[in-house]
């Protein structure tokens, strides 16, 4: 067990060595493979900031009934105060016909008005609904038409089928994006490790002769690889960090123009977490692939 | 100790190095493995290290079969032997101590008793006061001996070593030659492939005489 440790711990000492022999080198990897974090985190953390903007916007949907012109007064009332208690509805508003031929005068539309022999305008109900998910819109609007008093329902709910189409895509967005640049991620640690390995090709050697088995060869590159993929999750965070800070005040300025507030929200713990580990997994990956190729070509 | 049945080396493009060579060696014995350069002495003690594979025959030491050895038990067997090689192959990026070190380190020794046997080692080849120097910076003869200090820390019952006294003047040569014999009297068993016969004479031990990767007599 203790040799165990000191093995490992002798292997992780020999990963800080190498980072220390070429500080320029493990810099600009660091850096890239920073970059190659922060592009797809960014994206997400832009979406799950306009996720947020639009649910903090509560849009005002109505649903208008015109219902049938035959229908009496007592039964259109009957019905707005049936609709009301319905759990699915937030809010319903009742127009008469008489109220809506006023409503028209009122406009300036009284020459028209006054030639028409008889009211022609329906009883006319408007329902705020208690959800603006496309799905419930949806289930909710099927329902109304099918009321026998109601002559038809008229939704305008397409922006938020759009928005919500649109974030998902922006989400798939993401994920092809992390899944190219977490590729991209064990390419670039993949060939940094190559490289150490012909640098170091001659104690390759010389170990395999002597009896070394390949996962004691092998053991440094992983840790170097895991700790270069680890460093370059943070430096993927801090430029994060660094492009949030940089657009904030302009984040601000359009907030205050649509007359709300609104902070940008950086990675939290739970987000940037998983993140860090995904890119130590994914820098030991390249890293493993890497020795175990070169171990086969060696193979003596 | 070591025995090899009609073992024959081809190498890619045809060249045979070694041909129907059959040899016994006992547990014990000091073999001299003679003959001119090119007469497949270093192919020899590379099939009895498992660095080459033989194309036929086999090559039975400690009474495994080398040549079907599978390549995960290769590292284990190879720490039963001392191989020291006629470029020395030491790493030039680390201290004497630590290139002795690193046998014991493979074998997962460590710690003061690890540190004990590095010295107890380097003390036998007269290389303990430059323990803290690079290799680098050691004469021909020291870096063989080295070598040497490298492939006996793990104490191994056998030893193969590649031409150890090429390109040493004869004063070094006899040093490392009185070293072998050293190993030898306490029981080790040594196969030194060489083209001196002069040394051989002065030594006695057994003599086997390669030419054209066939034995001859």
């Amino acid at each position: 067990m203790k040799a165990w440790l000191t093995h490992h711990l002798h292997s992780l000492k020999i990963a800080a060595q190498r980072f220390r022999d070429a500080p320029l080198a493990t810099l600009l990897t660091i850096l890239v493979i920073g970059v190659a974090v922060a592009m797809p985190s960014g994206l997400y953390v832009l979406l799950s900031n306009l996720d947020r903007a639009a649910g903090g916007v509560k849009p005002q949907i109505e649903l208008t009934l015109f219902l049938k012109t035959d229908v009496p007064e007592n039964k259109s009332k009957a019905l707005a105060a049936d609709l009301a208690k319905q759990p699915d509805i937030a809010g319903v508003v009742f127009i008469s016909k008489a109220e809506g031929i006023r409503k028209l005068e009122a406009a300036g539309l009284s020459d028209i008005t006054a030639g028409l022999p008889e009211n022609p305008l329906p009883d006319t109900l408007i329902l705020t609904p208690q959800q603006t998910n496309p799905e419930a819109l949806d289930a909710l609007y099927n329902r109304l038409t099918k009321l026998d008093t109601v002559q038809q329902v008229v939704m305008d709910a397409d922006w938020v089928k759009r928005l919500t189409a649109l974030m998902g895509l922006g989400k798939n967005l993401v994920l092809l994006l992390a899944a190219l640049f977490g590729l991209a991620l064990a390419a670039i640690t993949a060939n940094t490790i190559r490289l150490q390995i012909y640098a170091q090709q001659d104690e390759i050697e010389v170990a395999q002769l002597i009896g070394a088995t390949d996962r004691f060869i092998r053991r440094p590159f992983l840790y170097y690889g895991g700790i270069q993929g680890l460093v370059g999750g943070i430096a993927g965070w801090l430029i994060l960090l660094l492009g949030g800070a940089l657009i904030e005040s302009s984040v601000a300025q359009v907030a205050t123009a649509y007359g709300a507030s609104f902070t940008l929200n950086s990675l939290n713990l739970a987000e940037l977490i998983p993140l860090l580990g995904l890119s130590t997994l994914l820098g030991w990956l390249g890293a493993y692939f890497s020795v175990n190729q070169a171990l086969r070509q060696f193979a003596n | 100790m070591i025995e090899l049945s009609d073992v024959t080396k081809r190498y890619p493009g045809g060249h045979e190095a070694v041909s129907g060579l059959n040899l016994t060696i006992d547990q014990g014995e000091l073999v001299f493995l003679t003959g001119h350069s090119g007469a497949g002495k270093s192919t020899l003690l590379k099939l009895i290290a498992a660095i080459e594979r033989p194309t036929n025959g086999h090559v039975v030491v400690n009474g495994q079969n080398v040549g079907r050895m599978k390549r995960p038990a290769l590292p284990f067997f190879r720490r039963n032997i001392g191989l020291i090689f006629q470029d020395h192959k030491l790493l030039y990026d680390r201290s004497v101590f630590d290139n002795v070190l690193l046998p014991l380190h493979i074998q997962g020794m460590t710690g003061t008793d690890a540190a004990k046997r590095v010295r107890a080692a380097l003390d036998k080849v007269g290389l303990l006061k430059k323990e803290k120097t690079r290799p680098i910076t050691l004469s021909g003869g020291e870096q063989q001996r080295l070598c040497i200090a490298r492939a006996i820390v793990s104490r191994p019952a056998l030893v193969l070593a590649d031409e150890p006294t090429a390109n040493l003047d004869d004063a070094y040569a006899r040093d490392i030659m009185d070293m072998f014999r050293a190993f030898n009297e306490v029981g080790v068993t040594l196969v030194i492939s060489t083209h001196d016969q002069e040394l051989i004479h002065r030594y006695g031990g057994r003599s086997v005489n390669l030419a054209y990767g066939k034995l001859v007599t």
